[in-house]
């Protein structure tokens, strides 16, 4: 059981950890540009952005399916049933959520501040950092609920890793799997390790952000 | 008033909507005076200071800053650099009192780090702030976060500072150190500061002229001691005898 185990685990980290830090890339600096740009069609922008916070992991499985598909664009690529089409298929669900809970935390920054920091010398691209930073909690709750979306994510990453045993076989898989076989103790020994994997992830963000340079 | 203006304003007004809430006709701040501006809740004080710190734009007329007229893009950087300005209900940032202080000097990067931390314990030390340089901003009191960004202003030695009411939220021992404090730049250092306040005490123990502002209007402007004791208008009088009726 724990030399099955391990390869598990440690895709299920390496697979979520990547989506986290690509959603993150992308998605923190598009967040904050969203929060803090004023264009027309800025509410619609965000409201699309977060409707996609809801995106049905099946519905993106699926687009990545047929993407990466034989007869997908992405074909070339060669990553169906492989961890990168995970990847892929995570970084998609958590992307707007980390837009979205980026754009709202910048946002929700008063209006005043950067005035403020203006009249103390700042420019705009310092104001801009400075309210980034201040929107930090929000930032790390963005993060947060993102690495939980990744790890707790079954439907896509079924569909587009197919759940091959030493392969593309992850926490959350494994955990169907051993359930339809009725194997229901080793499905909750793989549950704890989620629920372990989530708790753990949790606490180093907390921990980050109690640790960071107010 | 025999130095260059600092500024000076010509038909300077802004309008919120259909609202006229400035309209200046004319006035000059010499370099090194105290200006305070008095007048009642709504009457524009806070409006002027906000125009003449960069951070809001005049709707109309001519607002010239050391000669230079205000372009549509405000004050340059380096004009915004030299001016400094305590807002009525300052925001502080999410870090500590000595991080706040030298928030202003850090972004100019003209200093290091140790220049930095002797330059703001010194400031927090002239105004009794000293104690709180390691606590959370956040967690001060109303008057002792007006404190603290009357602090992050002095610290870069502005050649002008704009207060908003820096006192309102004080006891009458730290109203004695603020009041030190500014008539100390502007003696020693020839600061130039525009003063908004509601306590006319203040304006007479401070300012080198007041500036009586109602409606948005400027109705007097006179020394501290002829504002006082031998207003011109009517409504000087009435406003300094506490008979104004809003």
């Amino acid at each position: 059981m724990t030399e099955a185990l391990a390869p598990i685990v440690v895709l299920s980290i390496e697979v979520s950890a990547l989506a986290l830090l690509i959603s993150g890339a992308i998605g923190v600096p598009a967040g904050a540009w969203l929060g803090l740009a004023s264009f027309r069609g800025r509410s619609l922008v965000r409201a699309t952005v977060n409707a996609g916070m809801g995106l049905p992991p099946v519905l993106v499985g699926l687009v990545v399916y047929l993407l990466l598909s034989k007869s997908g664009p992405l074909a070339s690529l060669d990553w169906l049933f492989t961890p990168s089409a995970m990847v892929l298929a995570q970084v998609l669900l958590c992307l707007p959520l980390v837009i979205g809970i980026t754009a709202a935390a910048v946002a929700a920054i008063s209006p005043e501040l950067p005035l403020q920091l203006k009249s103390l010398g700042a420019s705009a691209w310092q104001i801009r950092a400075a309210i980034v930073r201040e929107a930090r909690p929000g930032i790390l709750l963005a993060l947060t609920a993102a690495f939980g979306r990744s790890t707790s994510e079954v439907g896509a990453v079924l569909m587009v890793g197919g759940n091959i045993e030493g392969h593309t076989r992850v926490l959350t898989t494994a955990v169907v799997l051993e359930t339809g076989q009725g194997h229901f103790a080793t499905a909750l020994v793989l549950g704890g390790w989620l629920l372990a994997l989530t708790l753990a992830a949790n606490v180093a963000i907390v921990r980050l952000h109690g640790r960071a340079p107010a | 008033m025999s130095a260059a203006p600092v500024y000076v304003l010509s038909r300077l007004g802004r309008s919120r909507g259909a609202d006229v809430v400035l309209d200046i006709d004319a006035l000059e701040v010499a370099a090194g005076e105290v200006l305070c501006l008095v007048g009642p809740t709504g009457a524009g004080k806070t409006t002027m200071l906000r125009i003449l710190a960069g951070v809001e734009a005049p709707s109309s007329g001519e607002l010239r800053v050391r000669g230079q007229v205000l372009g549509a893009g405000g004050l340059t950087l380096e004009q915004q650099r030299s001016v400094a300005m305590v807002f009525q209900r300052p925001l502080l940032l999410d870090r500590t009192v000595r991080e706040n202080v030298a928030y202003g000097l850090a972004v100019r990067g003209t200093t290091t780090k140790d220049e930095q931390h002797t330059l703001v314990l010194a400031v927090l030390r002239r105004l009794g702030l000293e104690a709180f340089a390691e606590r959370r901003a956040r967690a001060l009191s109303g008057g002792e976060t007006h404190l603290v960004a009357l602090a992050r202003s002095l610290v870069l030695d502005p050649t002008v500072l704009l207060l908003d009411e820096p006192t309102a939220n004080l006891d009458p021992a730290r109203v004695t150190v603020v009041e030190k404090v500014v008539r100390d730049a502007r003696d020693e250092r020839g600061t130039t500061v525009v003063w908004a306040t509601h306590n006319l005490f203040q304006a007479r123990r401070c300012a080198d002229r007041v500036a009586l502002l109602l409606d948005g209007r400027l109705v007097e402007v006179a020394s501290a001691t002829d504002f006082f004791e031998a207003p011109k208008d009517a409504r000087t009088r009435a406003f300094v005898r506490g008979e104004m009726v809003y």
